[in-house]
């Protein structure tokens, strides 16, 4: 079972990780996009860390709700959105439970995925984060190692892929050859669930 | 006459500027449209491109009369941070819809109906149409 302390120290684990790769992130982000998916995520999840630290929920739901919000207010980008809805959707879904087990996590990584789609409008293929996020859930049954290594399988398969949505999509074929940025995030934010979880 | 009655507009931009200048630009051409109740929310709140939560919250709790807030946005995260917005369910104040129109013209006919005293459908609709007014 997962209580609140393991989910703050996925956001936790998720800041440092996006912390220490957010120069990748960003040199990723200037051939295909505007140069700041990294600096956005830097700020987006050190807001994070900070207000879980100063509220305190004591929930698994609570935590990702609160998460998801603060990403919304601080991103300043499109990943502020959709990573917010993806981690307020999530933590919605696990309700008020103290703990949860790892079958109810999935699920509701699941519905957050769900909704990240629906916001967004990319489907698998788009070369979005999708493209990291779908695979991870896919293959949480198998547990977080095996999320992990599909959401970095995922996010590498993005490179020979033409953007469909979001600033990218404007380059039309010139996206080709490039790393997503997001599905690349995307494979640290499961990454790092891994790493809460000691795989 | 009071804008007690009239339905608010958001202008939401990646800039601050461009947002300012749509809301005075819509304002000047409705003519009456000074009675409409138009707020610009435009870039981060530290001054540089993007959007920002904070600020469209603040822009529609200052526009709302009751009778609802038309929302226009320009790309990407503008249209996503409103979605998100409304998602959550009780940031934006009751009655807040996005509408999907074009940025400038769009504003232009929202305010336009808007100061005519119409309703928020009817201002969504007017903004709407703007789609179909082709150029060439």
């Amino acid at each position: 079972m997962f209580d609140a302390d393991f989910f703050r120290r996925w956001m936790t684990a998720t800041a440092t990780s996006v912390d220490r790769e957010a120069e990748r992130l960003t040199a990723l982000d200037s051939p295909i996009g505007d140069a700041d998916h990294g600096s956005n995520l830097r700020r987006g999840f050190t807001a994070v860390t900070a207000t879980l630290e100063k509220e305190a929920p004591d929930t698994p739901g609570g935590v990702l709700t609160l998460a998801g919000r603060q990403l919304i207010s601080t991103v300043g980008g499109a990943s502020g959105p959709l990573y917010g809805t993806l981690l307020r959707r999530t933590g919605k879904a696990l309700g008020d439970a103290s703990e949860v087990s790892a079958e109810q996590l999935a699920e509701a990584l699941r519905a957050g995925v769900e909704a990240v789609m629906t916001l967004g409008g990319a489907a698998p293929g788009d070369k979005t984060m999708i493209d990291a996020l779908v695979p991870a859930v896919d293959a949480l049954g198998s547990g977080f190692a095996a999320a992990r290594t599909a959401a970095e399988e995922g996010a590498l398969a993005t490179t020979p892929l033409q953007a469909r949505k979001g600033r990218a999509s404007y380059l039309g074929e010139r996206s080709i050859g490039h790393q997503d940025p997001g599905a690349t995030s995307a494979a640290l934010l499961i990454a790092a669930l891994a790493e809460a979880a000691g795989e | 006459m009071s804008d007690a009655n009239r339905v608010g507009i958001v202008l939401v931009s990646h800039s601050a500027e461009v947002a300012a200048s749509v809301a005075e630009l819509a304002k000047g051409l409705a003519g009456g449209g000074t009675e409409v109740p138009v707020a610009a929310a435009g870039g981060t709140e530290g001054g540089g491109l993007g959007t920002s939560a904070e600020l469209i919250a603040a822009a529609a709790a200052s526009v709302d009369r009751g009778a609802g807030v038309a929302v226009l946005t320009d790309l990407g995260s503008a249209v996503l941070t409103v979605k998100a917005l409304l998602a959550e369910g009780d940031e934006l104040p009751d009655g807040t819809r996005l509408v999907d129109a074009p940025f400038v013209e769009g504003a232009v006919a929202a305010v336009v109906t808007a100061a005519a005293g119409a309703d928020l459908t009817a201002v969504e609709a007017a903004a709407a149409e703007a789609y179909s007014y082709r150029k060439v």
